[in-house]
């Protein structure tokens, strides 16, 4: 370790040279790699890897979104009931009562015959349980089937979002699970109130796009039915989206829904209005067309998320599976439209559990003001060092100024977020981070009193130091790990500069600045000015 | 330059009863202001919503007020000034879970015909985040003081860790009693501030422990106060150092930092007394009230020296090829 000088009294030429040595040698390394690699984050240059500024800082919109998984539940549950009545309908067994409820189907057979042939369909459906009470049909899903209906929806919703996200043309928007079953998203593009709403919209968005049948034969008797009267002839009452009051009577058991679809883009009608043309899979294209041809003259009922968008007249079969819907929106709102379609429906809703958001102004003020209270702050520390410590100070503060560029590097390196916690952090580090440097500084004073020499004041002094700098160091790097690991957002940022700048000191303040004393220490032994070197009185 | 003479030993532990007598009445005071006054807890920790709004002349609060009443969501909404006369917090008890239409939204489109602003910030906090923030946040709190306390525990001796975790306890009490007086809202950025004054008052409790440490193997005394007014003299300059530039750099966050930093500036500084105060006045005279035994230790510290020389001379002599 005591790697400098031989014997301080023998001075020559050779010896008043300043000497290198490897502590030296690691800490101009380490100022050229914190220097080199500040760079771009200071200059903001096009290359080269940067710090990302947090939310709180270039301002933007972070949410935690939840996700209503027993909503999926609820959906497959009708699912099921769906395919309960396809199939009895289609074989003619007869049934009563089938609903869907909470967390059940249940229904009841009439003839006691048609069991078998109820049993063999419920065998086909995966992840059921049923339950058989004479002619009462009990149906239930498994434990298991609960628990990956809900993941599988909270996994769509991730990538739907994710989806129509990337679509949207914002910069690096996040997408992430986050625990169990949230979802954090974190878009920093936003500039104002209005793109806010717009993303909101988007994500949230549920896009279930159904083809309808209309009820012909009662669709004239709408506005006196009540709900429950429409679902007793199987029926729905829809709102129609453009016209305030206008209700359609909608089959329930819709002919296709958008999962059959395959792209969604926006075009133009006659009238130069933006409207969505979709087109369907080859199997959606089928049941369109056989739909259509069947239908002439009746009408179909575009719903987009439980609103009529058009019921237009069937005027002959339409082949090809390709269609448009229409609506009174703007370029903007077709586009978001097509772009939620595009990316599919999402299974259950989501709901907001968090929400932060900050306009770019905010974000700019909080970034003049942590600078200001940085660089007041540095200068305190510095002017203060110089004035205590003299010689000793500066060779303290270069260690400072060293720690800032190296915090900053490996900060870029890591890609780790400044947040202005994380602000607040940097200006911490600087008040403690010439802390070594004063308990060095002390050491090395009491040394000179009692004194011993110079070159056994610096190593001694080191030495005695270096024990209760670490100890200290360590607690503090305790508290910063636990802040780390369960902190959120902007906090993580502070423990992330914390840590970053005490490890940092100990190159720079501990290292760096033995180096340097070593490689001054011929110098130092010829001045004898102590009141320069350390700010104490030569004699006393 | 010197604040102190580097030999001169002060008598600090002659003043450590006057000390404690200070001590246990901040601290009961602050229990009194937490248990009647009580902690204002933020919307990260209690759930709600802030809006944050500024004006481009003064904001006109009456008139906000009168706004906002017109929608039953706003009930019980707090409208303060934040930093200027320009810029104003809405608070909230109540939270939204829609996405598409929030409550912040809501505000924006209650306070239209106030005059010229802008929305510079919203958080909302549901109640299932707050309570996890909450839990979190305490959970964090302990974890710290725990791993410190077995890692000076395993550095020291327990009394030393019993001692450095007394002081913390009673850092983190009398800061908690100041926001509590100047009714601070408490969010995550004070627990933030909580958590560094718990590493920053332990850093200066184990140089002086450290210190005292030293000072155990090598003065002469066997008076254990007389030992530790002679570590805690020898550190004195450095603990002053210390306090001093850090206490620049955050009075200057509190100064300069801008609103949003405010609390968290403010709980730092008073960690940073207090810390600084608690390592000489607090920590050490626990120590020597825990009747840590100088010979004792000295004996234990000869026998791990005596274990080591011991088997010192086994290695070398097998080295040697004696055994």
């Amino acid at each position: 370790m005591k790697s400098s000088s031989d014997s301080p009294k023998t001075l020559s030429a050779e010896s008043m040279r300043m000497k290198l040595n490897y502590r030296i040698i690691i800490f101009v390394a380490t100022i050229l790699f914190g220097v080199f690699f500040s760079l771009p984050s200071l200059l903001q240059t096009e290359k080269g890897a940067k710090i990302t500024l947090g939310l709180d800082l270039q301002g933007g919109l972070h949410m935690l979104l939840g996700v209503k998984t027993e909503e999926a539940v609820k959906s497959r549950l009708k699912s099921i009931a769906s395919g309960i009545k396809h199939y009895t309908d289609k074989d003619d067994i007869l049934i009563d009562g089938l609903s869907a409820k909470e967390d059940r189907v249940i229904f009841s057979i009439l003839d006691s015959d048609e069991a078998k042939l109820i049993d063999k369909m419920l065998a086909e459906v995966k992840g059921i349980k049923v339950d058989i009470n004479g002619e009462e049909y009990r149906v239930t899903l498994t434990p298991e089937e609960v628990i990956a209906t809900k993941k599988q929806a909270i996994d769509q919703a991730i990538e739907t979002i994710r989806n129509r996200l990337d679509q949207f043309g914002l910069a690096e928007p996040t997408v992430a699970r986050q625990g169990e079953e949230k979802i954090l998203v974190e878009l920093p593009g936003i500039k104002t109130q209005e793109e806010e709403q717009r993303a909101r919209d988007l994500i949230s968005r549920a896009a279930k796009l159904e083809m309808m049948a209309v009820d012909e034969d009662r669709k004239m008797r709408v506005y006196q039915m009540t709900p429950s009267e429409a679902a007793s002839y199987g029926d729905v009452i829809l709102p129609d989206v453009a016209q305030e009051g206008v209700k359609h009577l909608i089959k329930e058991i819709p002919i296709l829904d958008g999962g059959m679809l395959t792209n969604a883009s926006v075009g133009f009608d006659q009238s130069n209005r933006p409207q969505i043309n979709f087109s369907l899979n080859s199997e959606g294209a089928q049941i369109f067309g056989d739909f259509t041809g069947k239908n002439v003259g009746n009408h179909l009922a575009i719903v987009l998320d439980g609103h009529v968008y058009s019921a237009p007249v069937i005027n002959e079969r339409i082949g090809g599976g390709s269609g448009q819907i229409s609506g009174n929106y703007t370029l903007e709102e077709a586009q978001d439209l097509a772009i939620a379609l595009r990316s599919g429906a999402l299974l259950a809703p989501i709901y907001m559990m968090e929400k932060r958001s900050v306009g770019p102004s905010l974000g700019a003020d909080s970034i003049r003001a942590s600078l200001v209270a940085l660089l007041g702050g540095f200068l305190m520390v510095v002017i203060f060092m110089v004035v205590y410590y003299r010689a000793a100070g500066v060779i303290a503060n270069i260690a400072l100024v060293a720690n800032l560029f190296i915090i900053l590097a490996v900060m870029a390196l890591f890609g780790a977020t400044l947040t202005l916690p994380g602000m607040a952090g940097i200006v911490l580090t600087v008040g403690m981070a010439v802390d070594a440097n004063v308990i060095i500084s002390e050491r090395i004073r009491e040394l000179l009193y009692s004194g011993v020499s110079i070159h056994k004041a610096i190593e001694q002094g080191y030495d005695n130091a270096i024990r209760a700098i670490l100890d200290a160091n360590i607690t503090t790097l305790i508290a910063a790990v636990v802040l780390y690991a369960y902190g959120t957002g902007a906090i993580k940022g502070f423990a992330i500069t914390i840590s970053i700048g005490i490890l940092a000191s100990m190159l720079t303040a501990i290292l760096g600045t033995h180096g340097i004393y070593q490689m001054l220490e011929t110098r130092i032994n010829q001045s004898k000015d102590k009141a320069f070197w350390f700010g104490i009185k030569a004699e006393r | 330059m010197e604040f102190f003479k580097n030999t001169k030993t002060y008598g600090f532990m002659g003043v450590s009863k006057a000390a404690m007598v200070l001590s246990i009445i901040l601290v009961l005071g602050s229990y009194v202001l937490l248990f009647t006054k009580g902690l204002d807890y933020g919307v990260d920790f209690a759930g709600g919503t802030i809006v944050q709004v500024k004006y481009a002349k003064a904001a006109p609060i009456d008139q906000m007020r009168e706004s906002l009443k017109a929608d039953p969501v706003f009930k019980g909404a707090s409208i303060t000034e934040f930093g200027s006369p320009e810029e104003v917090i809405i608070r909230l008890r109540g939270s939204s879970e829609s996405v598409t239409s929030d409550i912040g939204d809501l505000a924006h489109a209650s306070l239209k015909g106030t005059g010229d602003f802008e929305v510079r910030r919203v958080d909302i906090v549901g109640p299932k985040v707050g309570d996890e923030l909450r839990e979190k946040g305490i959970m964090s709190l302990l974890l710290a003081t725990i791993g410190i306390l077995i890692y000076v525990a395993f550095r020291f001796e327990w009394r030393f860790a019993v001692a450095s975790v007394m002081a913390l306890v009673h850092d983190i009490s009398i800061a908690l009693g100041a926001i509590a007086l100047f009714g601070l809202d408490v969010n995550l950025d004070v627990l933030a501030a909580l958590l560094t004054i718990l590493g920053y008052s332990l850093n200066d409790t184990i140089i002086v422990f450290d210190r005292i440490r030293e000072g155990i193997t090598t003065s002469k005394t066997t008076d254990l106060s007389e030992s530790i007014n002679q570590s805690i003299s020898r550190t004195l300059a450095r603990t002053t150092l210390t306090s001093l530039t850090t206490f620049f750099v955050v009075f200057t966050l509190f100064m300069f930092g801008g609103e949003i930093i405010h609390s968290f500036a403010f709980t730092l500084l008073v960690g940073i007394v207090v810390g600084t105060y608690s390592s000489i006045f607090v920590a050490s005279p626990v120590l020597m009230w825990f009747g840590f035994d100088i010979k004792g230790y000295r004996a234990k510290l000869a026998e791990k020296a005596k274990r080591e020389a011991e088997k010192e001379r086994m290695r070398a002599q097998y080295e040697q090829g004696t055994i």
